[in-house]
């Protein structure tokens, strides 16, 4: 597996712009000779495809929902990192740069990093002009907040649906493509495989999710943008249909799936209430800027709490443990998610925790509404605080709000090289669906910061680059009558009717379940050699059990939403093994990834820099054999590798 | 302690869209009271899986109602009886013991029914797709600061912006009209000075498709505001219709579209 990272020669703050004079270009006439596949259309897909269109290419974008306006980085609340520097507060693209390194506990690439950095201030530049209605100050100029792991206040935000006005904006420019007839939208279509052709990636194969029909779609590359696979825990914030399978499949067919292990868990989430639930809820991290955190002093006073005897605005002072501010006096409340997520955790352990089940913390605005009065508070945080009552039932500005860590993100992903090219030549790979700029934990506000980056900054340039290496001459010359669409096409209708066929008793979901209740325990927030090793062979076996029980209602020629997560599930599983034994090859704690083999007295993540400064990429050897693993060294030129503190 | 309940449910069944449908009555029990309205659905789904029936069919995605993917009313109402609420965040709670709900997907006709609840909701696409936007290519844009914009205006485009695009406005509507929708749409970019240059174009390019697709006129009855879940009211129309009005004197007078 050639994992050439491809990082220009020069120092650090020259790679970038060296690199985008040194690649090719495709002249503007000949630009419309070539078709460009998206699968996607979030920020990084929605950006990738719009951008590229505007240059002239063709695209053909894809995506399950009903519209491409529904991708999931619409949910992201708080808000998006630029270092602008609008707040003379000592911001700079180093800094940046440095904070996202620090943050992903030293597990990223320097030179990717940089140019996220790099090309931030950009995407403000670019949303404002598109309309998107960022917070003002009255001057009329931009508002900032600061977001966890920084000292500065660098984050640019839209109101608490920050995610939702960023897509629109991209939706909206990839609308104004499809009203041209330069974008071809597919929308309710999901990608089933990816073809090869001559080891490059030149289709994919989809099915329409209305019709049933499985249909071929060449192009002269294919850009994934297909998001996070954290639906592998069944519970997670990510939408209903986040799925893991367009990125395994390609892996699959030789793209290297790197650091899977390293999963976010969010410290801000609305605790599990009962099994009949389908899904986790987020809080915005911005709410830790006023609100703090706490849970009781004592396990007795909890109890009371739990069982509804105390109200927790009569506990004492001296009975209220705020444990970030305990633990992390100078980052307080907004320490990084990993760290602030295992606080809380820790409490709980203790039998600390509030909520019914025990497994809760508080997330009080007392002191904050004193300060400021109830309508600041209202302003800042007002639709955050009406959807946890909506959910919940509690009004937040009377009764601390009850928070509990949740999978939310995940920064491993498929391999990809400074142009964020997999190792399937041909394939790039944009967005939480690569690996290339969190490490092992990514800060707030970075994801969106991360996917339009990918998306309007760096693909347009780096699939130019490709298809001008591949030159006019082989634009559009592999077309869906190709000998290794048919082979595919053929795989992906045999799996179909295997699914349809297997006629068991056991429903997807309840698949699904039972795996997310798998690897939440034992390769969830804390990690053990043996409970790792108990959870492959428990995966094994549920897989085993999936493919002789299975049973999908329906058929396969119409909207069935059974078929659709029967496949999905069916590639969780898969991975979900995959996770675990990258958990299980990692032996140091770093990030989201924590062994508890590897941690300090004081219960802090311990890294082990001498042997694990590597990217773990895995490379796919059949059904039957175990995977192989690679290594890509990471090389810090730049950044001095130091015990993360945030104390 | 968490309280339970048993529910009735009359669920609109409706194999594809040449078919007739019907409402189709379940039971269902223990059905929590903190468990979402589509956490309800999902019980019924696999109820009905191990019957060896198939679920029933609902659009859904985000289930933290921002994405706008769920449609489907509720009693008679979009997104069911709580204001200001997409159908994935209502909660069981609004619900009591021995109620009877009525589960039906929208009804309007440029929404075509594909299958039991769900729609097909493509012409709102295409309304954006006709102005929707201020062009801004990527690479072209200036400083984000070089532009000073009111507080007030900011936040008046921010709530025009805040819509999801779910369509609850036009099954709410006795003329199915998706006024509010692109009312919404243009007031976020028409107010903003970015916008100004497509301002007209816009105007009339969106209410031409929205006409196109055979939505229905506005006649200022208001249920699209009560219906809406994220609150987008009424005077955006009154905005809308002023834009148009003035987009289309100066189009006589100097075409733009």
């Amino acid at each position: 597996m050639n994992l050439d990272s491809k990082i220009p020669e020069g120092p650090l703050e020259n790679k970038w712009s060296s690199h985008k004079f040194n690649m090719k270009l495709v002249n503007p006439a000949n630009r419309r000779k070539y078709h460009v596949i998206v699968v996607g259309s979030g920020l990084a897909g929605g950006a990738a495809a719009a951008s590229l269109a505007e240059q002239g290419y063709n695209v053909s974008c894809f995506c399950y929902q009903d519209s491409p306006r529904r991708a999931h980085s619409i949910a992201a609340q708080g808000g998006i990192n630029a270092a602008k520097n609008y707040q003379n507060d000592g911001d700079s693209v180093k800094r940046l740069f440095y904070d996202t390194v620090k943050g992903g506990d030293y597990r990223a690439r320097e030179a990717n990093v940089y140019r996220l950095a790099e090309v931030s201030a950009d995407i403000i530049d670019q949303c404002v002009a598109q309309g998107v209605p960022f917070a003002r100050e009255y001057g009329g100029y931009l508002a900032n907040r600061s977001f966890g792991g920084a000292q500065v206040s660098r984050t640019f935000y839209a109101r608490g649906q920050t995610g939702q006005q960023l897509l629109l904006g991209a939706y909206a420019a990839l609308s104004k493509q499809i009203g041209l007839g330069k974008v071809k939208m597919y929308n309710r279509h999901e990608m089933l495989d990816v073809v090869k052709v001559d080891g490059h990636a030149k289709g994919i194969i989809v099915r329409n999710m209305i019709s049933g029909e499985v249909s071929r779609h060449a192009g002269d590359c294919v850009v994934l943008a297909t998001g996070g696979y954290g639906n592998v825990f069944f519970l997670s914030t990510n939408a209903q249909g986040c799925n893991v399978t367009a990125a395994y499949r390609a892996h699959k067919r030789g793209a290297g799936f790197a650091n899977p292990c390293y999963t976010q868990i969010h410290p801000t989430c609305i605790p599990v209430h009962g099994d009949q639930q389908s899904k986790l809820t987020l809080m915005s991290e911005s709410l830790r800027n006023d609100g703090r955190v706490w849970a009781p002093m004592s396990a007795d006073t909890a109890k009371q709490i739990r069982e509804g005897k105390l109200n927790p605005n009569d506990v004492a002072e001296d009975d209220r443990d705020y444990f970030l501010e305990r633990k992390y006096p100078s980052f307080g409340n907004l320490a990084p998610r990993d760290i602030s997520s295992r606080a809380a955790k820790e409490a709980c352990d203790e039998g600390r925790g509030v909520a019914t089940t025990g497994l809760g913390v508080f997330l009080d605005f007392r002191d904050a509404i004193k300060r400021d009065g109830q309508k600041t508070i209202e302003e800042r945080y007002g639709n955050l605080f009406e959807m946890y009552q909506c959910i919940t039932g509690d009004n937040p500005y009377e009764t601390p709000m009850m928070i509990f860590p949740a999978v939310h993100y995940t920064m491993g992903g498929l391999w990809v090289n400074y142009n964020l090219e997999s190792t399937i030549p041909g394939m790039f790979v944009g967005g939480e669906a690569n690996f290339s700029d969190h490490g092992a934990n990514r800060l707030g506000a970075s994801a969106l910061m991360q996917g339009l980056a990918d998306g309007y900054f760096v693909l347009p340039y780096t699939v130019g680059n490709y298809l001008g290496e591949q030159g006019v001459a082989a634009a559009g010359q592999v077309t869906t009558d190709h000998p290794a669409f048919a082979e595919v096409e053929a795989d992906v209708k045999g799996r179909i009717e295997k699914f349809m066929s297997i006629n068991g008793t056991e429903s997807p979901r309840s698949f699904h379940k039972r795996l997310g209740n798998i690897v939440w325990e034992k390769c969830g927030m804390a990690r053990s050699k043996e409970g790792l090793e108990e959870a492959i062979k428990e995966i094994q076996a549920l897989k085993k059990e999936f493919w002789s029980n299975l049973r999908v209602v329906g058929d396969a020629d119409s909207l069935n939403p059974e078929l659709e997560r029967a496949g999905r599930v069916a590639d969780f599983i898969e991975f979900g093994e995959l996770m675990c034994r990258d958990a299980l090859m990692r032996e140091e704690s770093c990030g989201g990834h924590f062994r508890v083999e590897h941690q300090t007295d004081d219960g802090e993540a311990k890294r082990d820099d001498d042997n694990f400064t590597f990217a773990g990429v895995w490379e796919y050897q059949g059904d039957d054999t175990d995977p192989q693993l690679h290594k890509e060294p990471l090389i810090y030129e730049n950044v001095k590798l130091v015990t993360r503190s945030y104390k | 302690m968490e309280k339970t309940m048993n529910l009735t449910l009359r669920v609109w069944r409706q194999k594809n869209r040449l078919d007739v449908g019907k409402f189709v009555e379940y039971q269902l029990e223990n059905i929590s009271e903190d468990s979402s309205f589509l956490e309800m659905l999902d019980i019924l789904s696999e109820q009905l899986v191990e019957g060896g029936h198939e679920p029933v069919a609902f659009d859904h995605d985000c289930r933290e109602g921002i994405c706008g993917m769920c449609s489907m009313t509720i009693n008679g109402m979009p997104h069911g009886p709580e204001n200001g609420t997409t159908a994935c965040q209502l909660h069981m709670r609004h619900f009591h013991d021995g109620q009877t709900i009525t589960i039906e997907p929208w009804r309007a006709k440029p929404f075509p029914v594909i299958k039991d609840l769900v729609v097909d909701r493509s012409p709102l696409d295409r309304i954006i797709q006709s102005g929707g936007f201020i062009t801004g290519r990527a690479g072209s844009a200036v400083d984000a600061n070089a532009m000073p914009i009111s507080k007030q205006i900011a936040d008046y485009a921010m709530d025009a912006a805040a819509c999801i695009g779910c369509g609850a406005c036009v099954a709410a509507c006795p003329n199915a009209s998706a006024m509010l929708f692109t009312a919404a749409k243009v007031s976020h970019m028409n107010s903003l000075p970015q916008g100004k240059a497509e301002k007209d174009r816009r105007s009339l390019a969106m209410v031409t498709t929205m006409d196109g697709e055979g939505f229905g006129g506005c006649t200022n009855i208001g249920e699209c505001e009560a219906a809406c879940p994220k609150g987008i009211p009424l005077d955006m129309i009154a905005q809308l219709n002023r834009d148009y009005a003035v987009a289309q004197v100066k189009n006589f007078f100097q075409p733009v579209l």
